[in-house]
């Protein structure tokens, strides 16, 4: 789901990171797909099957442009017309900020799912937090560009935040790969105090401790 | 696209077209119908834009709606006032771009405008056959379609396109000739109509039986046309395919040519004139047994029952080809909920589906009207179609 076209421009993305991930020939729904970047690239290099979700006529048109298929739909209707365990991933990449029911769509994608990746970005950041502190206004950053009127951004969350949640609903968290953006690099991976100092985390779930049906 | 810019208005129109007809289902191959009835020779009217490839890969076939004909671009004369139904969509540089693809269209068996159907004479008796024409199925037009393409020596279609009855069209070319179709466009229809559809089309075909100048639908070459219930009948038609929203634009509560209420049961508003206007205007074009037919044809159409024992999702295990399914928001005839299910059964089946609902407030008649995103959405479907499968010089 791309709010809008500045929003995707801005948001450096760590697809490679979500490619590797995913093994080849798997099925993948990639909920808020967006114009099909992401998915275009699991198709190409992984050979996956792959399916988006995306509310915005025109990045569902773009998916169409590149072959994709999409489903024009909004995610905070949940996933009722897909099956148990009918993708083998269900990615929701930088979009879990932007939905209005986070838990609901999360339980939805580790069922419809053997395995779900989430990416957001870290509220926790730590220029966030002095943002918010020095200037008592809410923090706008390179990953979080908005004002408070204006963001499509309805909850925000840091990496810790995450964690605690992934605790309460019990879903394991196979993997946790927390990142910052460095210039002219790929994100670097953060292996200390990452709700300080990662501007983005990335999760591989799941309902059971190795990622297999229940 | 072809980048060219002229100021020519006719550039994006394929120009003077002729319709041709060729014959199909010769004696002793007659067509056996699904209601167990044999038919042949069936005439069908066709017509084709754009140049078919060496390789015969770049054939699209288009499936008309309802009361639509083979004519879907250009026009027949010079002076033509009016040009073919999609005339906004097919043509030079436009979504079937006959630049690019060679398209065809032919009249539905059934139909009245050139294809064999009720008005056409029956060979047993060289009388118009009328009520003793076989009921018809969509399965039948379909059937009717592939001989077309097989006489035109045509095995692949890169794609076909339909909305409404034609998307039924569609969906059946998907499940009976899977192999044929690489792709396939359905617009704002269905797999099977809803009772509310059925009961509309009724009513329409209640209105023609009542007439008493229908006859027992043996009024050709009478003085006396079932004028009024035809016109009836378009006009429940007609009302249906628009939405509350397109009438309150196009009509709000205006009255025609006058300011104040006259107090006597007459016309006065604007939207009474303009349903009669479509009525009398839809008499001169259509006949009324065919009406019947293909109203009856579309109420049968159930493509779960047909292919997949009830289920959908079975059914749709049959199909090869890659999907796209489009509905319009305001579209209450065929709504979007039901080119969801399609859509549905096809993911189930992990088939290549893709869909979108178009905002609009035209109703059912949105796949006619909306042309600046269905364009776009079709265009960039038939684009990398044309990519991947068309061989051509890069």
């Amino acid at each position: 789901m791309t709010p809008d076209a500045q929003h995707a421009d801005i948001l450096i993305p760590d697809y490679s990171r979500i490619v590797s991930r995913v093994e080849a020939g798997s099925r993948v729904l990639d909920l808020g797909c967006g114009k099909g970047d992401l998915l275009l690239r699991l198709v190409k290099e992984r050979g996956v099957k792959g399916m988006g979700v995306e509310i915005d006529e025109n990045a569902v048109i773009e998916c169409i442009h590149k072959g994709l298929s999409v489903f024009q739909g909004d995610l905070d209707e949940g996933l009722s017309d897909y099956g148990d365990e009918s993708y083998d991933y269900v990615i929701l990449d930088q979009t879990l900020q932007v939905i209005r029911r986070p838990e609901l769509v999360i339980a939805e994608m580790l069922r419809v799912g053997k395995k779900a990746i989430v990416s957001f970005p870290n509220f926790g950041h730590w220029k966030v937090r002095w943002k918010l502190l020095w200037s008592g206004h809410m923090p706008r950053t390179p990953k979080l560009p908005f004002y408070w009127y204006n963001t499509p951004n309805i909850h925000l969350l840091t990496i810790s935040d995450f964690v605690a949640f992934c605790r309460a609903q019990k879903i394991y968290i196979l993997e946790e790969i927390d990142l910052v953006q460095a210039q002219d690099r790929d994100p670097k991976i953060i292996r200390w105090g990452a709700n300080w100092r990662a501007d983005e985390g990335l999760f591989v779930l799941s309902r059971t401790r190795q990622g297999h049906a229940q | 696209m072809p980048d060219v810019k002229t100021n020519n208005p006719a550039a994006d129109s394929v120009g003077i077209v002729v319709t041709r007809t060729l014959t199909v289902a010769q004696p002793p191959d007659v067509l056996k119908l699904e209601c167990g009835r044999s038919l042949g020779p069936i005439t069908v009217a066709y017509e084709t834009y754009g140049q078919l490839t060496p390789e015969r890969d770049n054939a699209i076939l288009i499936l008309h709606a309802w009361t639509g004909d083979a004519h879907a671009a250009g026009r027949h004369h010079p002076d033509d006032p009016k040009p073919g139904w999609w005339d906004n969509m097919v043509g030079p540089g436009k979504a079937f771009d006959t630049n690019r693809y060679f398209i065809i269209c032919t009249n539905v068996l059934g139909g009245c405008k050139g294809s064999t159907g009720p008005t056409s004479p029956d060979p047993a008796t060289g009388k118009p056959y009328g009520l003793t024409f076989p009921i018809l199925t969509i399965a039948d037009m379909v059937k009717v379609q592939k001989l077309v393409l097989d006489a035109l020596g045509i095995e692949r279609l890169l794609s076909m396109v339909g909305g409404s009855m034609g998307g039924m069209q569609a969906l059946e070319w998907l499940l009976r000739y899977p192999e044929v179709p690489r792709s396939a466009i359905i617009l704002a229809s269905t797999s099977r109509l809803s009772p509310q559809s059925i009961a509309f089309n009724e009513v329409g075909r209640h209105a023609i039986v009542s007439d008493p100048n229908w006859q027992n639908g043996a009024y050709y070459g009478t003085d006396r046309q079932p004028e009024t219930g035809l016109a009836i009948a378009r006009m429940i038609g007609h009302i249906t395919f628009l939405s509350d929203e397109s009438m309150n634009q196009k009509f709000g509560r205006r009255l025609q040519n006058r300011n104040e209420y006259g107090y006597e049961l007459t016309r006065e508003f604007e939207v009474e004139s303009y349903l009669h206007a479509q009525g009398s205007r839809f008499v001169k074009r259509f006949d009324a047994n065919t009406y019947l037919y293909l109203t009856k044809a579309m109420d049968y159409y159930d493509a779960a029952q047909d292919w997949g024992e009830g289920s959908l999702e079975k059914a749709c295990r049959r199909v090869e080809a890659k999907t796209l399914v489009v509905s319009f928001s305001s579209d209450w005839l065929f709504p979007s909920y039901q080119s969801r299910e399609l859509v549905k059964a096809l993911r189930q089946n992990n088939k290549d589906v893709s869909y979108l609902e178009i905002e609009s407030s035209y109703g059912h008649d949105a796949f006619l009207l909306e042309s600046s995103t269905l364009q776009r959405v079709m265009e960039s479907f038939l684009d990398n179609l044309y990519a991947t499968v068309v061989k051509h010089d890069a």
